[in-house]
């Protein structure tokens, strides 16, 4: 390292910049400080990519992520060192969570200062460890650009996921060449790619087979842009097929072999058909608490399951598998194409009873809602954004009941348009992932389905939407509750509603107005097509609609935890009987 | 069911906590762990006694793997494996002591590898059951002091952990 400037050599701050140009990143999302102020000024002095400037290092960090989600490419977000770095934390542990590529930068303080206790100094590498792919921390100049390099190969790689690059402030200051490998080799990091022939000829040998065949897909099929393979592999087997709340959009909803999401606030008829099949393909998907609720209960029917996953520790985590099959699983479902093609379709009067049986399941309607009180259903709410966006929009939620009505009334017909917390459950990314979406798509719709309690997590960042005059439209659906908490409280703590209520709300359309933006408060079922509409048409505007809905709608159908699949709680609006 | 795991990882500064950090945040257990640079300096070794049902043995070799700085993983109990630990221990060697102290050291094969005016240092290299045999036919009242380092574990024959 050196201190003054050889010819071709370049501070460690411009090697950053020059490495994020290399990866053809084109939004950084940061906000600066004293560890990062040698990046900051390089970045002053270039135009390859854009920063943004967030009001919030949590939402820097949920704006790469969503910006991730809605293209595919890494994310980046930069931060300074100490509590920029651990306000970042939530947003890194929430991409880790759905296997999100990101590459978050932090400062750190000068590598003497290290241990000693700094002003602004946190243990970042040590701290992140449990919620990133992987970390680094830079001690030389020489050492960032191969950093880099194999920080986004790892991000972007295998399973996907975030890591961190933690740079102290004197090594941006140190000279060295820039020299940016094309390629990356690591004798400790080789993720498969393509799955085992055997093993994928014995499963379709399995679902040509079954009598009551079902698909069941998640997160790993949009991340892994497999939804054109699996599409043609549900047509070509003419099977029922379910997406988890991370998978929405990996099989289009409105295609009538679609029996809906599964899981806890899942439909009837995929939770019932997950319990009853006799052969189940699980593709890059994990089996967790939240879909398949209890392993007892849903080892309590036999069933034969091949599951496709690119992380080998993802298969028989929970859930025993009987045809694991390790691979990206966009190669593996355009393997199982090849053998389909092959075949006759599967026409026995077996699956023809199996859709019969479906069908019945679905007889029950179990998504039905009454309408009738006077007061704005919020699930009337999201049926109208379906409608007036076509389809067509890119719907962010933050987390709670209205995630649940925007996942299970929003038909997605395409991947990367749903875009939520799935894993982590974080509160407050609804708006900065719109941020990242709407950067990512300027001229898409873009639309914010939040709740009165979420929205306030990250609410200053309606000052960076007016910067980058970015036009979101904000569906927030009050019910001046926490509503799932409070949905809980009622089912199982005997309504007493601890702490639920969102007392002391402020006027949402004054504070949207404050900030610069449209704001409009609907209270008529009636207004809310029309409302909807006019906030679409204004192309160019952020647009806050504060929707004051029925308090005491709770989410159905709905599976308490530690129940099992085929244990739903139904809507009032069917009757006992029937469950 | 005991199963000892070895790794090869990259020699890494933090290499070691991401190990340590990955069976505290899932629970798995730790009986003993070691660690050492090999011949080749770029790579530590290290030698994982851990306890757990197969469902929690296999899920702990993949999470493992998974893990960017461990290069290779081999669970030395799906084979033939020998296993090793070092302890020394410090006894009193006063009066009768001193002759007791030598002879159970010689029973063991262990050696006397420190000798003081009240006490020895025994240095005793075995399994962990004989480490634990010769405590337990130590009189309690004469152990001044114990430290061990865990197990080492090494494949039989043409099992090879390397690179």
């Amino acid at each position: 390292m050196a201190d003054t400037a050889h010819p071709h050599q370049i501070t460690g701050a411009e090697i950053v910049i020059r490495c994020l140009e290399q990866e053809k990143v084109k939004f950084i999302f940061g906000y600066p400080g004293g560890a990062v102020l040698h990046i900051y000024d390089a970045i002053y002095n270039q135009d390859h990519f854009k920063h943004i400037l967030v009001r919030h290092e949590q939402a820097a960090v949920h704006a790469a992520d969503a910006f991730s989600r809605a293209t595919g490419e890494v994310g980046v977000a930069l931060v300074t060192s100490g509590p920029g770095a651990t306000n970042a934390i939530t947003g890194i542990a929430t991409a880790y969570m759905d296997s999100i590529p990101l590459v978050v930068i932090s400062g750190q303080v000068p590598v003497p200062a290290i241990g000693l206790d700094a002003f602004q100094e946190v243990d970042m590498v040590g701290v992140t460890r449990p919620c990133v792919k992987h970390n680094f921390l830079v001690k030389d100049v020489k050492d960032i650009a191969i950093t880099m390099k194999k920080a986004f190969h790892i991000a972007r790689t295998g399973r996907p996921g975030p890591v961190v690059v933690d740079i102290p402030k004197d090594i941006t200051a140190h000279f060295s060449e820039f020299i940016y490998p094309d390629t990356v080799e690591m004798r400790s990091y080789n993720p498969v790619t393509k799955g085992h022939s055997g093993q994928i000829k014995k499963a379709m040998k399995l679902l040509l087979e079954a009598k009551r065949p079902m698909v069941y897909t998640g997160g790993g099929v949009v991340l892994g842009d497999a939804s054109v393979a699996l599409v043609k592999l549900v047509k070509a087997l003419g099977v029922p097929v379910t997406n988890t709340l991370m998978g929405l959009g990996g099989y289009p909803s409105t295609d009538k072999q679609f029996v809906g999401m599964l899981g806890m606030h899942g439909t009837y008829e995929a939770n019932m058909a997950m319990q009853d099949c006799d052969v189940l393909l699980a593709v890059g998907a994990r089996f967790d608490d939240r879909v398949i609720g209890n392993p007892d209960h849903f080892y309590s029917k036999d069933r034969i399951i091949i599951h496709v996953d690119i992380d080998p520790s993802s298969i028989s985590k929970r859930v025993k598998v009987h045809v694991p099959i390790v691979g990206d699983v966009k190669s593996v479902l355009a393997e199982m194409n090849e053998l389909v093609a092959a075949e006759t379709p599967n026409q026995s009067p077996a699956l023809k009873a199996w859709w019969a049986q479906i069908d019945a399941w679905r007889g029950k309607l179990c998504l039905n809602y009454d309408n009738s009180n006077g007061l704005i259903k919020p699930q009337y709410v999201v049926e109208k954004l379906w409608e007036v966006t076509k389809g067509e929009a890119y719907v962010t939620s933050d987390v709670g009941q209205h995630q649940m009505w925007a996942a299970q009334y929003y038909k997605f017909d395409q991947p990367r348009r749903w875009i939520n917390s799935g894993g982590l459950g974080t509160m407050g990314v609804g708006l900065p992932y719109a941020m990242g979406v709407q950067f990512a798509h300027p001229n898409a719709q873009v639309a914010c389905v939040t709740g009165e309690g979420s929205i306030q997590m990250n609410i200053q960042e309606l000052s960076t939407c007016k910067q980058y005059h970015l036009p979101i439209k904000v569906i927030l659906l009050n019910n001046r509750y926490l509503g799932m908490v409070r949905q809980w409280q009622e089912f199982f703590y005997e309504n007493r509603y601890s702490e639920s209520y969102m007392d002391s709300l402020p006027d949402f359309v004054k504070l949207a107005e404050s900030y610069g933006h449209v704001g409009m408060q609907i209270t008529k079922p009636e207004d809310v097509e029309g409302a909807l509409k006019e906030a679409f048409d204004m192309k160019s505007r952020f647009v806050f609609m504060d929707f004051i809905t029925d308090q005491k709608e709770n989410v159905f159908p709905m599976i308490a935890a530690g129940k099992g699949l085929s244990e739903m709680i139904m809507s009032n609006n069917i009757g006992a009987e029937d469950l | 069911m005991r199963h000892i795991i070895s790794l090869l990882m990259e020699n890494e500064a933090g290499a070691l906590s991401r190990v340590a950090g990955l069976f505290s945040a899932r629970g798995y257990n730790i009986e003993s762990l070691t660690v050492a640079p090999t011949e080749d300096p770029t790579l530590s070794r290290m030698t994982i006694v851990t306890s757990g049902s197969e469902d929690v043995i296999e899920q702990i070799i993949k999470q493992l793997n998974k893990l960017i700085d461990v290069v290779k993983v081999l669970d030395l109990n799906d084979g033939k494996f020998i296993e090793r630990e070092l302890m020394l221990v410090k006894v009193k060697a006063t009066g009768t002591f001193r002759e007791e102290m030598k002879r159970m050291c010689d029973i063991f094969r262990g050696r006397i590898i420190d000798v003081a005016d009240g006490s020895f240092t025994i240095e005793l290299t075995g399994s962990g059951n004989k480490l634990d045999a010769f405590i337990e036919s130590l009189d309690k009242t004469a152990i001044l002091e114990t430290v061990r380092t865990g197990a080492s574990g090494i494949g039989r024959g043409d099992r090879i952990l390397k690179v």
